[in-house]
């Protein structure tokens, strides 16, 4: 049994390999600009829209909406990066019902990936918001004790926001495989419902956690002046 | 008992056991987060998105304990490195 889709090569050609996750990695990011360059070749302002437009609408919508709520800021800064992490995750998960289809995110080197992009991101974000002296001064808060603490933290988020998303999916599909073999009727069809509710909500945590990672190394120094966030907060009510 | 079946067996009673044991705790951790919410809710109706966001967030960091054990216990029976150790000794003499 395979743990993960690492080990179908397709293709070996001295240091390079084709494997299962490059094919269904590249796979799924070609729906995803074939779908959106479909519906975006012709977006209308009508009244009337077409069916791809409004659900693209909805969806950036959604994601815009979420930003919103968690961070309490614009939500312009954050949306390419949450929501690609977002459609990528949830696509290859829901993609998971098709048979054949092994899903990229089931292999830790994807994970990884992603863990990576999200880990070098928070610092980046960190610095166009608060300067590089205002960002690592993040690391010293709120002692200077606390630097080997907030360094690990860094590092073991990044783990276990990669070992995570692999551990549900990588799980949900073995689970779905072992069914098969001892009951195949009926309950594989509940485990894969079961298998798409969790690869759902495992996007939405990962680009949530990604989210709270980088708006927390953004905004500390509004945390820092709390007269004037009590400020905004006592103007948002009267609203 | 050679050791390649010593191996094998504790790696599958440990699989067991690191699952055996991680599981449960973790589920009565999550059944805490999810009544105390679900009090939270009862209460306060219309800060139910604000609930209902932080309690996904929550158990998903309490749920990840869990499978570090399951992903553990994965290893052991798998991908044990001990035991391709052994068996590739076994393989070469």
């Amino acid at each position: 049994m395979d743990i993960t889709p690492d080990s179908i090569v397709y293709w070996r050609s001295g240091p390079f390999t084709i494997n299962a996750t490059l094919v269904f990695t590249w796979l799924v990011m070609a729906i995803l600009v074939l779908v959106s360059w479909l519906v975006t070749r012709r977006l209308s302002t009508e009244t009337s829209l077409s069916r791809g437009q409004n659900l693209l609408e909805i969806v950036v919508d959604g994601i815009q909406q979420q930003i919103r709520d968690v961070t309490q800021q614009d939500p312009g800064r954050y949306l390419p990066f949450i929501g690609t992490l977002f459609l990528f995750i949830a696509t290859s998960n829901v993609l998971m019902l098709v048979p054949g289809f092994k899903p990229p995110t089931g292999s830790l080197s994807t994970t990884t990936a992603l863990a990576l992009c999200v880990f070098v991101s928070v610092p980046v974000y960190g610095i166009a918001s608060l300067g590089l002296r205002g960002y690592l001064k993040t690391y010293i808060q709120p002692s200077v004790f606390m630097l080997p603490m907030n360094v690990l933290g860094e590092l073991t988020r990044t783990i276990a926001l990669a070992i995570r998303l692999f551990g549900n999916i990588m799980s949900g599909s073995m689970i779905a495989a072992l069914l098969l073999a001892i009951a195949p009727l009926f309950f594989p069809v509940i485990m894969n419902a079961l298998g798409l509710l969790i690869g759902l909500i495992q996007a939405y945590i990962f680009s949530i956690l990604a989210l709270v990672f980088i708006a927390s190394a953004a905004r500390v120094h509004e945390a820092g002046r709390p007269a004037e966030r009590d400020n905004a907060q006592e103007e948002k009510v009267d609203e | 008992m050679s050791s390649v079946e010593l191996i094998g067996m504790i790696s599958i009673i440990m699989a067991g056991a690191t699952v055996g044991f991680g599981a449960p705790i973790t589920a009565i951790g999550e059944g805490w987060a999810v009544s105390r919410s679900m009090a939270a809710l009862a209460q306060q109706p219309d800060a139910a998105p604000v609930i209902t966001r932080t309690l996904f967030i929550g158990v998903a960091m309490i749920e990840s304990s869990a499978i570090y054990c399951f992903v553990v216990s994965l290893i052991l029976i798998f991908a044990n490195p001990f035991w391709n150790h052994f068996v590739n000794l076994a393989g070469t003499q």
